[in-house]
């Protein structure tokens, strides 16, 4: 099944069906709703209906009387026993708790919950309390929330701002002034999210006996055992996470740490076993999973030729009711600003503020793709200001092959790229001058049609240092990433992981890495999940980083264990590890196979022989690789330049749309994606993940916004409202694979864990626009409703 | 306040299966905390999603829109069922695995479901054809696409049998 076809490599690069994939075909995942634990209590929540008020009495007399119920919580009760969930900038005043406290800032935020034997009675309990509220002044427009007497989210903080500051970096106004041409645009990013088909859930049980809160949740975020830990006022060594609960997708969002922590206490307060699991319209509403919510005014000089001179950005983000990590998905795009041209000077101006909305949580790309978004539109507008051919203006404008490793304006250098070479690939895969042509046949005929193109970076390689970048109390500069690898008495290979999985296939990627390393069919290979109190450090899955980060760090540890066997194999043939090579598990002396000792012999020397293991080796055979990011660990200089992440993917995506010009109702009639991620160590899977990304970025780009009425009433919190595209809206995709290895890593690899959906809003968004082009209509805010195109290309029509 | 209980019995997975359930319980509640079937999965609980997708005498319905109750008398298949009988994954489920028609593995029961009902009734589906058999079944991994090539791949190991 192995054949070697993959240049240096046997089994990285070739197809390789995925560990995974037999447990979840035949209904065998264990996702943390098919937890049951013992005793099991249930938590349903009662949720404000109001967008801001205030909370003026609580009855929760009936509640405790009904059937079942076991404990009635209230924010005055939990918040005098917890402490706030840690807010990432400088915002102490914007302190934030599960359960609601004498106010309440958003409609869906949890006032009370209710543990009852199961969730039905839990439920019939919670519409038995009584809250009275006393509704106060609110605001949902964030340009509103930044105008002068505008009601304040959180008084205490004096301001719904909770980021703003103004980068400059390179020339920007010298360039402007000389520029032969400026443009000016304002790029709206709709609020939409990831909104996994499983939703968040969590359960919990306290130990009395040892001190230590057991829980299981359906998780993907840094730091969370230890964030958990701080919330309920335990060392971080009283709470065991436990990674092998299966994730049934999160791409970003599932963070949960409210969830958690009110689980937690529940748990260890009752002496009972506790899950909360969110049901659709508490997850859409109340589960603080909602993205970036952005608008863009976008400022770009340049000359006559298409050379791209200087570029403005400022970028403001409606982070909603609560801070959490979400400000920083405004620093993450520093890494990749200027996008994949050769811009030498940029303003950016992030601002993050709050209205009484649900609050931001990360959502795959951690804001570039909001961003990507904007530089693409400024481009296409470019270009026709310029009456120039987009594609010819993209070009003029890329870092070049022999530019690398280049360093952008904002201080993070690029590791490498061909940007020009896979936009001509992509150009040839879709064949471009008949897709040209079919889109004006679509036109003769009375159609409209647009081509889209975009192209755009990955930043990848999970970094944290846009923390130290946006508040410098808070040095955080690295992200390290680990794998144990153990050899058993047995021989077998069994590589130890410390984080949890949402269909990123890292038990793939593991044992395929360490079957490279140590020449071991990956077949044979486990792969284990240590919990959070066993575990190496580790960051969990987010920023593309696992290929990098996990990868590297498996292929660390397998070194170290082929290091030992090749030491073992000298000590006992008694010459040094040079004379020695090493193939598929057998160490032999160069020129003399026969001279030779095999897996299980060196194995067993290492575990059993003690008198034949060297004596600087310690016995039995096990390995551990802690790594931090290539490149991490620096703080930023006082301009704010800073290197984030460390490799940049790159990926250009060609569409035609064509509109049903009756109904406004766009349909993808091709589309293309041009990849360049490096070395792809399983293209099975990094083929999936970018076909999931453009079809979540055609969502973000037609069809999902988690909309609000003016009175802060969340408009969208069914799949009836809040669209996601089926497999009808998602067209058939071809990606044209291109491989431009990393330098900074260990096979060449670079991340790709957030590819496609990178580039396809913007790709779409272009399309559209394009399609308009001949009305002299555009529009620049996602979604991009059938509506919205209709009214815009049929101004005559008495649009409602 | 005790609910009443009312009588069903169900064949699941070709096994007899009889209970007393209360008339508010969801069919996919059933299968999945009193059965032990959780193979089956919650999405939306509003019959969007398709995750919980089950067949119904061999059609494929949303179990949270059906209550237990409604499916007396009745044969139920889950994810669970599809194997073949010695344990060993189905021709649909292979291909699921060859082709890497599934990422993160919630919505895959379902999929498997709306794509086992089309293959049954149609063994030499179009792509048009198996778009439409899992248009009401929602994937955030995939996009799709391996999974229409995982029924197309079932369709044709099935045909060169």
């Amino acid at each position: 099944m192995n054949v070697p076809e993959n240049g240096p490599y046997r089994y990285i690069g070739a197809k390789r069906r995925a560990k995974e994939h037999p447990r979840f075909v035949s209904g065998r995942g264990r996702f943390v709703a098919d937890i049951a634990l013992p005793g099991m209590k249930h938590v349903a929540l009662v949720a404000s209906p109001h967008a801001a008020a205030r909370i003026v009495s609580i009855d929760i007399k009936a509640a405790l009387a009904a059937p079942g119920v076991l404990h009635v919580l209230t924010g005055e009760e939990f918040c005098a026993s917890t402490d706030s969930l840690a807010t990432g900038v400088d915002a102490p005043k914007v302190t934030r708790f599960a359960l609601a406290l004498g106010v309440v800032r958003y409609a869906g935020e949890w006032v009370a919950a209710v543990v009852a034997d199961s969730r039905a009675l839990a439920e019939d309990a919670a519409e038995r309390i009584e809250v009275e509220y006393d509704p106060l002044p609110h605001v949902i427009d964030p340009e509103k929330a930044l105008a002068p007497g505008a009601p304040l989210v959180h008084p205490a903080h004096g301001s719904n701002v909770l980021y703003r500051r103004k980068f400059v970096w390179g020339p920007v106004e010298e360039e402007f002034a000389n520029a032969e041409h400026k443009i000016a645009f304002r790029a709206v990013w709709g609020r939409s999210a990831t909104v996994p088909i499983e939703t968040f859930g969590v359960a919990a049980q306290w130990d009395a006996g040892t001190g230590i809160l057991d829980v299981w949740a359906s998780i993907q975020m840094p730091k969370f055992p230890d964030q958990t830990a701080r919330a309920l006022r335990l060392p971080g060594n009283a709470v065991r996470v436990h990674h092998d609960v299966d994730v049934g997708g999160s791409y970003g969002v599932k963070r949960g740490i409210k969830h958690t922590v009110l689980v937690g206490y529940l748990a260890k307060r009752l002496g009972v076993a506790v899950r909360l699991i969110e049901d659709r319209l508490e997850n859409l509403r109340g589960g603080d999973m909602q993205g970036p919510d952005r608008f863009f005014d976008m400022q770009l000089a340049f000359d006559g030729d298409g050379t791209i001179r200087a570029m403005k950005i400022r970028a403001v983000d409606d982070v909603g009711a609560y801070a959490g990590r979400s400000p920083f998905q405004l620093g993450k795009p520093v890494t990749a600003i200027c996008g994949p041209y050769a811009i030498g000077a940029i303003e950016y101006e992030p601002t993050s503020v709050m209205t009484n909305k649900t609050p931001q949580e990360a959502v795959r790309g951690f804001g570039q793709s909001p961003t990507n978004f904007a530089i693409e539109r400024a481009i296409d507008r470019v270009a026709r200001h310029l009456g120039m051919d987009r594609i010819e203006l993209r070009k003029r404008n890329f870092i070049r092959n022999d530019q690398f490793p280049y360093t952008i304006a904002s201080g993070s250098t690029y590791d490498s790229g061909d940007y020009h070479a896979v936009l001509d690939e992509t150009l040839a895969a879709i064949d471009y001058a008949s897709l040209v042509r079919a889109r004006d046949d679509a036109r003769s005929s009375g159609r409209l049609a647009g081509i889209g193109i975009a192209s755009c970076l990955e930043p990848s390689g999970g970094n944290s240092a846009f923390e130290v970048l946006m508040n410098p109390k808070n040095e955080n500069t690295t992200w390290m990433d680990s794998c144990l690898v153990r050899v058993d008495l047995s021989g077998a290979i069994t590589g130890v992981i410390s984080n949890s999985s949402a269909g990123q296939g890292h038990e793939s990627l593991v044992s395929t890495v360490l079957g490279e390393i140590l020449e071991r069919d990956p077949e044979t290979i486990r792969v284990v999940r240590a919990d959070s109190l066993t575990a190496l450090p580790s960051n969990s899955p987010v920023g593309s980083r696992m290929a990098i980060m996990l990868g590297g760090a498996a292929a660390g540890a397998a070194k170290t264990i082929k290091e030992t066997l090749v030491a073992i194999a000298a000590h006992n043939f008694e010459c040094s590890p040079g004379d020695l090579e090493y193939r598929d598990g057998s160490v032999s002396l160069k020129g003399a196979p026969e001279k030779r000792l095999d897996w299980d012999q060196l194995v067993e020397i290492a575990h059993r022989k003690f008198h034949k293991l060297p004596a600087a080796l310690e016995p039995g055979l096990q390995a551990k690789f802690v790594w931090g990011v290539p490149t991490g660990g620096a703080l930023p200089t006082p301009e704010g330049r800073i290197q984030i992440y460390p490799c940049y993917a790159f990926e250009a995506h060609i569409v035609l749309v064509e509109i049903d010009p009756d109904t406004g109702k766009p349909a993808i009639r091709k589309y293309v994606c041009g990849h360049d991620c490096g070395v792809m160590i399983n293209p099975d899977i990094v083929h999936g993940m970018t076909y999931g990304g453009i079809a979540h970025g055609i969502g973000a780009a037609l069809y999902e916004k988690f909309s609000y009425t003016e009175d802060g009433q969340l408009a969208s919190g069914t799949f009836m409202d809040y669209l996601i595209p089926s497999a009808m809206e998602v067209p058939a995709m071809a990606i044209v694979d291109h491989c431009t290895p990393s330098p900074l890593t260990t096979f060449g690899q670079k991340g790709s864990g957030e590819a496609g959906y990178l580039g396809a809003p913007a790709a779409i968004a272009n399309a559209i626009n394009d399609a308009l082009d001949p009305l002299g209509a555009s529009i620049d805010t996602l979604p991009i409703s059938h509506l919205a195109i209709w009214k815009a290309s049929a101004p005559r029509k008495g649009a409602p | 306040m005790s609910e009443t209980l009312h009588a069903v019995s169900v064949e699941v997975n070709g096994k007899p299966r009889s209970a007393q359930v209360p008339a508010r319980l969801s069919l996919v509640d059933w299968l999945r905390e009193d059965l032990c079937l959780t193979g089956t999965h919650i999405g939306c609980e509003h019959g969007v999603c398709g995750a919980c997708s089950v067949m119904l005498d061999g059609e494929p319905v949303r179990a949270c829109l059906m209550y237990a109750v409604q499916a007396h008398g009745h044969s139920v298949t889950t994810v669970e069922g599809l194997a073949r009988p010695d344990g060993s994954m189905s021709v649909l489920q292979d291909s699921f695995c060859e082709t890497h028609g599934l990422q993160c593995g919630y919505c895959t029961p379902g999929m498997l479901i709306a794509s086992q009902c089309l293959l049954n009734s149609n063994p030499t589906p179009t792509e048009e054809q198996i778009r439409d058999a899992i248009g009401g079944n929602l994937c955030r991994c995939t996009g799709y696409q391996q999974i229409v090539e995982a029924v197309q791949l079932a369709a044709e190991r099935t045909r060169a049998k």
